[in-house]
């Protein structure tokens, strides 16, 4: 089993059969550093332009690793609450999960965009916030049976030809995994930072690991790690459990020089107003479910300022 | 009964982790690559992209078609050798390694798919398009499985629906699907595959273990009456 470390990937290469054949040639240099600053202008050089989404003026990617860990749920208070702590900032949503779309069910949105006059899809909106989401052009049991190349077509719409406005962030929901659609993401357009989310296992942190150190290698500032579903209160006897561990994102963003943005618990009034398409900042803005979230708003924004400065 | 799992999950790959295995070499004989066997009596084994990253924090930052060309080798070229039940451990969505693991299987026999959810309806609403799919390419939906379904404090016992309940026996009734079972939400089964141990071994007594072992059960009956 040969690995070959080429341009910061690993490639497996099969000894017998050769069934590999897209490996080029393998660097040696002496000076490690010299060769990783050469892989990365090469990198660099070939890669698409990125091209900023006219009258957005940041985008944050809410991203995981893992699946199944709250990043959408997240992504949608996320928003919400940047609007709830500012009402002069205007914050667009875009689900670039097409293959498990959920912001139409999360927002309480249906139907499809109509077009603006200059052909661009226009946003649907709730709650203030425009949103777009394959979940909006597709029936909804349908799959996306795609693979990566009309996945990159696909994620190449939904950016470009939607009419957004003027956004003052754009908070985009990914899709679970380090794949086709992360990397024509950020390969796309240029991103103010990432918030990653994770709940306390360690399984989902070594996947949230893996998302930290993509976005790391494709030049995307990590804001820093969200541990959501962080304790389970007892409705009856308030008898607190760490049903997915507990505290291993904040050890985690300590490991990986992150910051970390907050604790979201695990309640079920998130999961409830999540599932009537009333997420709970709005709808309940004064549970602490909602000002968690809120506080992670304000953190992700001081981030935003801080390494964009 | 002899069984192989294989982590198609490229980007996240789990299964090492939650079975102990650690970061062990992955040989070659004759007529392939050898999995990895989680004891002596060879009764589990397991092939998985996180025995073959030199840096197990390494993010596997793949296009398509790479996928699909390992996830070829994974089928094609690992010795399983005998075995009663290969399992595949799909990740989220309906993509390359999906597509790729059916394409590759279809020269030998895919007998069904088990899907799994949460009871809430961003995963119903989900897993729905993996029922289509599943349609779609012509592969036997075995069941449904509604996980953490449901969590019973260990101080008052009480029963909280944390994640709502019975969505995924709904989605089974609205689709024409075996319902499987439900799976409590057990900080004791989380706290096992955190730490790789076998929860079926320590906790033997527990719901959590029934609910598992009868969902098996079923299995196996469904696939012995073909």
């Amino acid at each position: 089993m040969n690995r070959i470390n080429l341009l910061g990937f690993t490639y497996l290469r099969a000894s017998r059969k050769g069934l590999f054949t897209f490996y080029v040639q393998i660097k040696r240099s002496v000076d490690s550093k010299a060769l990783q600053e050469r892989q990365r202008q090469q990198m660099a050089r070939g890669l698409p332009k990125q091209k900023p989404i006219p009258g957005v003026k940041q985008v944050i990617v809410v991203a995981s690793g893992k699946g199944g860990v709250g990043k959408s749920t997240t992504a949608v208070n996320l928003a919400l609450g940047l609007m709830a702590n500012d009402m002069s900032k205007s914050v667009g949503l875009l689900d670039a999960d097409v293959f498990g779309p959920s912001i139409p069910k999360l927002m309480n949105l249906k139907g499809n965009p109509e077009l603006s006059d200059n052909n661009r899809m226009i946003p649907l909106t709730n709650y203030g916030v425009p949103c777009m989401s394959m979940g909006f052009l597709v029936d909804d049991v349908a799959p996306i049976v795609w693979r990566g190349l009309m996945v990159m077509s696909g994620i190449e719409k939904l950016l470009r030809q939607v009419d957004w406005g003027s956004l003052d962030y754009l908070v985009v929901d990914m899709p679970p995994g380090t794949g086709d659609v992360q990397l024509s993401i950020t390969q796309n357009i240029p991103i103010a930072g990432a918030v990653i989310v994770s709940t306390p296992q360690d399984i989902a942190l070594l996947d949230a690991r893996r998302g930290a150190e993509m976005f790391k290698k494709v030049n995307v500032p990590v804001l820093g790690l969200v541990q959501n579903m962080s304790v389970f209160q007892c409705p009856k006897c308030n008898h607190e459990t760490h049903i997915f561990g507990s505290d291993g994102a904040r050890q985690l963003a300590d490991t990986l020089g992150v910051t970390f943005l907050g604790d979201i618990p695990l309640h079920i009034t998130i999961r409830e107003t999540s599932d009537r398409g009333q997420p709970v900042v709005i709808s309940s803005p004064n549970s602490p479910e909602a000002a968690a979230y809120r506080t992670v708003a304000s953190a992700v924004v001081q981030r935003l300022q801080k390494v964009s400065s | 009964m002899a069984v192989g799992i294989l982590d198609v999950d490229l980007c996240g790959p789990s299964i090492p982790r939650m079975l102990s295995m650690g970061r062990p070499d992955v040989h070659q004989c004759d007529s392939g690559w050898v999995p990895v066997y989680t004891d002596t009596q060879k009764s589990l084994a397991l092939m998985s992209i996180g025995f073959l990253l030199e840096d197990p924090d390494e993010a596997v930052v793949w296009r398509g078609p790479k996928k699909n060309a390992l996830i070829g080798q994974f089928v094609s070229d690992v010795a399983w050798g005998e075995l009663d039940v290969l399992l595949v451990d799909t990740p989220p969505g309906t993509s390359d390694e999906h597509l790729a693991v059916l394409e590759n299987l279809k020269k030998h026999r895919v007998d069904g798919a088990i899907l799994v959810t949460t009871p809430q309806a961003v995963s119903t609403g989900d897993v729905r398009r993996e029922i289509t799919f599943c349609k779609k390419t012509g592969v036997r939906i075995l069941g449904i499985v509604e996980n953490m379904s449901g969590f019973v404090c260990p101080h008052c016992s009480e029963c909280s629906n944390v994640f709502s309940k019975g969505g995924g026996e709904e989605l089974a009734k609205t689709t024409g699907s075996v319902f499987l079972g439900c799976v409590p939400l057990d900080p004791l089964l989380s706290a096992s595959i955190e730490e790789g141990r076998d929860f079926t071994q320590s906790f033997p007594d527990s719901a959590t273990f029934s609910a598992i072992s009868s969902i098996s059960q079923t299995l196996l009956n469904s696939l012995q009456t073909d």
